[in-house]
């Protein structure tokens, strides 16, 4: 057993709770774990419906942009492969964010009544958006196939991309958490965010098809527009570009939101139970 | 050694209170234009509150604690900050040894998971690791009794089964230190129980407890300190027997004695007017309370005005619910005007435990009610109990504990 004294006093040391957060990393695993089983309770399908969604998205996609608006036609590969790299990194980066940002309210029975640093709740709604993201890899492979396409070396950094992206939801989906403790406005304008977010995101079509308009500087700042190009030039190598200043923005982005979030979460958590 | 040693603890809260600003739509929408625009912090007023003030007390190892207080005393926000669920605003505690809270059964519980998913589940957010949910599951299944609806979704569980399986996982924590908060007020009586049971292996196995409950018969039971806070002070700290007669006595609104000097402003009539009515306690075995093993007397005078008046008194005894427990007259006696006495004994190990209502009606010519005097004294019986691991409210409206039941072995056939 091991014997540790705690000191209970307004104001605790950053390395105490960094060091408590590792000491009680099974919880990590275990709230993950309950969010994703809880998930598919009660549904016929069950995890099925981790590849109906992204499929059926991909699929209205390539008709809406592809067939309708024509954007195919100058398209050298089929125009799902284009489409797929996006539609996993936008489901991945919406779903992380709704879920983090509504982490805390969520589990306010949880906030209200035990102890363990808060931070592990909305952190271990990475699992969820991740076992997605994995099925929807496996859809891209399946395509792959089908097409006869045969990605290049490059598909070893899209896990880089993938984290990319979910720091991004992090960064912001922390803050937003923090908020939504207090304002539950934050819990209407989330969902809000997600969808508009969708049409200002390279999601269906590839961004060079933008990169000559005046906006385009502005356009790149979108963090997901980075996250998305990133994963295109992984997945299909010579027919995506590498788009450094979007690349750039991303990192810029991730770093300094993920810091400001930390620290405006830790100088919030203690008031959690007194808002909820 | 010192399990946990509480300093100076304070914990303030700001209210907000907020007007009622506007009182009809057109207010509303202007009101609402014009906060667009400036700044509404004028329209709230704060108001600090301090639910704990400068609490201090240590807790040595083995220690049983119960705490005891009236509503907002502030035993809810102690516990919270002892189970780091909040800050306190100065002071701080040090905590010696593992130490695990329970503060509702069943935290985090997950409706659509099943029994086994949320043992797991609820076991590693109350800090048990994993290896030891596993060497404990079928324990903690059999405890809860629960073996046939382990593969249900808890959402179908009926609330008892919900809160027996939330029991049993804490009661399986084995930490050095357990925070226990109002869980007997839930659950039946015989889980009730099994609950106390469970906490008595606990703290007979050197284990620290802290305990806040308004069974003061539990505590009793239970715990061998109390501390008892009021309004976010701690006013007592020591023996539980003590503490809990100092709570016992504050919380008590009972008017032992009524007095009046003189006829003129004595309730009655202008035949008899009451001068005094009381209860007088006999206390026994060093209690200063009275709890069920308390002998007292029920003393009455009254002025009588009538000449050569054949008069009884007869006196009432009614429980909180207003039910007459007893109604018992003395003999009609012929009396000459002037100052009349009376009065009745109740026995020890008579009355049950609660509170008690005397009402005293004098009578002429043994038919003839001249004067009611309704609910004129009342007293509380406080419950006290050997030899038994039920705490529990004891039933029945009286508990004559001299009526014996006798139980002997007639043949050693089965």
């Amino acid at each position: 057993m091991e014997r540790n004294e705690v000191v209970i006093k307004a104001g605790k040391s950053a390395l105490n709770y960094w060091r408590e957060v590792w000491r009680q990393r099974e919880l990590f695993w275990i709230i993950g774990k309950r969010d994703v089983m809880v998930r598919y309770k009660q549904t016929v399908l069950g995890v099925a419906w981790g590849v109906i969604r992204p499929l059926m998205t991909a699929l209205v996609m390539v008709f809406a942009f592809g067939k309708i608006a024509k954007l195919d036609q100058d398209s050298s590969i089929p125009y799902m492969l284009v489409v797929i790299p996006g539609v996993i990194i936008w489901l991945f980066f919406s779903q992380s964010l709704s879920q983090i940002s509504n982490s805390i309210v969520g589990n306010g029975n949880l906030v209200s009544k035990v102890y363990f640093p808060r931070i592990i709740i909305p952190f271990s709604s990475l699992l969820v958006g991740l076992l997605d993201a994995i099925i929807a890899f496996l859809i891209f492979f399946v395509f792959c196939i089908y097409y006869q396409f045969f990605p290049s070396w490059q598909i070893l950094l899209a896990p880089i991309f993938l984290i990319l992206a979910y720091l991004a939801a992090f960064g912001s989906g922390l803050f937003a958490s923090v908020l939504n403790v207090k304002y539950r406005d934050i819990a209407q304008i989330i969902p809000f965010v997600v969808q508009f977010g969708y049409f200002i995101s390279p999601v269906a079509y590839s961004s060079e098809r933008v990169k000559n308009e005046w906006w385009y500087p502005i356009y790149n700042l979108n963090p997901v527009a980075g996250a998305i190009d990133g994963m295109r030039w992984c997945l299909l190598g010579d027919f995506a570009k590498f788009n450094w200043p979007s690349f750039i923005s991303l990192l810029i982005f991730v770093i300094i939101s993920v810091l400001f979030s930390i620290w405006f979460f830790r100088k919030n958590e203690n008031s959690f139970v007194d808002h909820l | 050694m010192k399990a946990i040693s509480i300093e100076n603890i304070s914990k303030k809260y700001i209210l907000n209170h907020k007007k009622k600003k506007f009182q009809n739509l057109k207010e509303s929408i202007s009101g609402f234009l014009g906060e667009l625009f400036t700044s509404k912090d004028e329209e709230e007023i704060k108001e600090v509150f301090w639910a704990l003030q400068n609490v201090s007390f240590d807790i040595e190892q083995g220690d049983r604690i119960g705490i005891v207080g009236s509503n907002g005393a502030g035993k809810s926000t102690l516990l919270k900050i002892l189970s780091r669920i909040t800050e306190p605003t100065n002071g701080q505690v040090k905590v010696n040894g593992r130490m695990a809270s329970l503060l509702e059964v069943g935290t985090g519980f997950h409706p659509d998971l099943t029994g086994r998913e949320n043992i797991f589940l609820n076991g590693a957010i109350l800090g048990m690791k994993q290896q030891e949910i596993k060497r404990q599951f079928d324990e903690i299944v059999s405890f809860a009794g629960i073996e046939k609806f382990l593969d249900t979704p808890v959402k179908r569980y009926s609330s008892g089964m919900y809160v027996r399986l939330g029991f049993a996982i804490a009661a399986h924590l084995e930490p050095e230190i357990l925070i226990v908060d109002e869980v007997l007020a839930v659950g039946d009586s015989e889980f009730q129980k099994k609950c106390l049971g469970k906490m008595k292996d606990v703290s007979s196995s050197g284990r620290t407890i802290l305990f806040v409950s308004h069974n003061s018969t539990a505590i009793q039971g239970l715990c061998n300190k109390a501390a008892f806070l009021q309004k976010g002070n701690l006013v007592k700290y020591g023996e539980v027997g003590e503490v809990l007669h100092d709570y016992m006595t504050s919380i008590s609104k009972f008017q032992l004695q009524q007095n009046w000097e003189t006829p003129d402003n004595a309730p009655g009539n202008d035949q008899v007017r009451i001068k005094n009515i009381e209860v007088i306690p006999e206390f026994v075995n060093g209690s200063k309370n009275i709890d069920v093993r308390t002998p007292m007397k029920i003393n009455i005078e009254f002025w009588n005005m009538l000449e050569s008046a054949h008069l009884n008194l007869s006196i009432f005894l009614y429980n909180m619910t207003g039910e007459c427990v007893f109604n018992v007259g003395s003999q009609a006696k012929t009396f000459s005007k002037g100052l009349i006495t009376g009065i009745l004994e109740i026995p020890a190990n008579f009355l049950n435990d609660g509170s008690y209502y005397i009402s005293a009606m004098i009578v002429k010519d043994t038919a003839d009610p001249i004067y009611f005097m309704e609910d004129a004294i009342s007293f509380d019986v406080a419950d006290w109990r050997e030899g038994t691991n039920w705490y529990g409210k004891w039933p029945g409206a009286v508990r004559p504990i001299n009526i014996s039941v006798k139980t002997w072995k007639v043949d050693g056939l089965i």
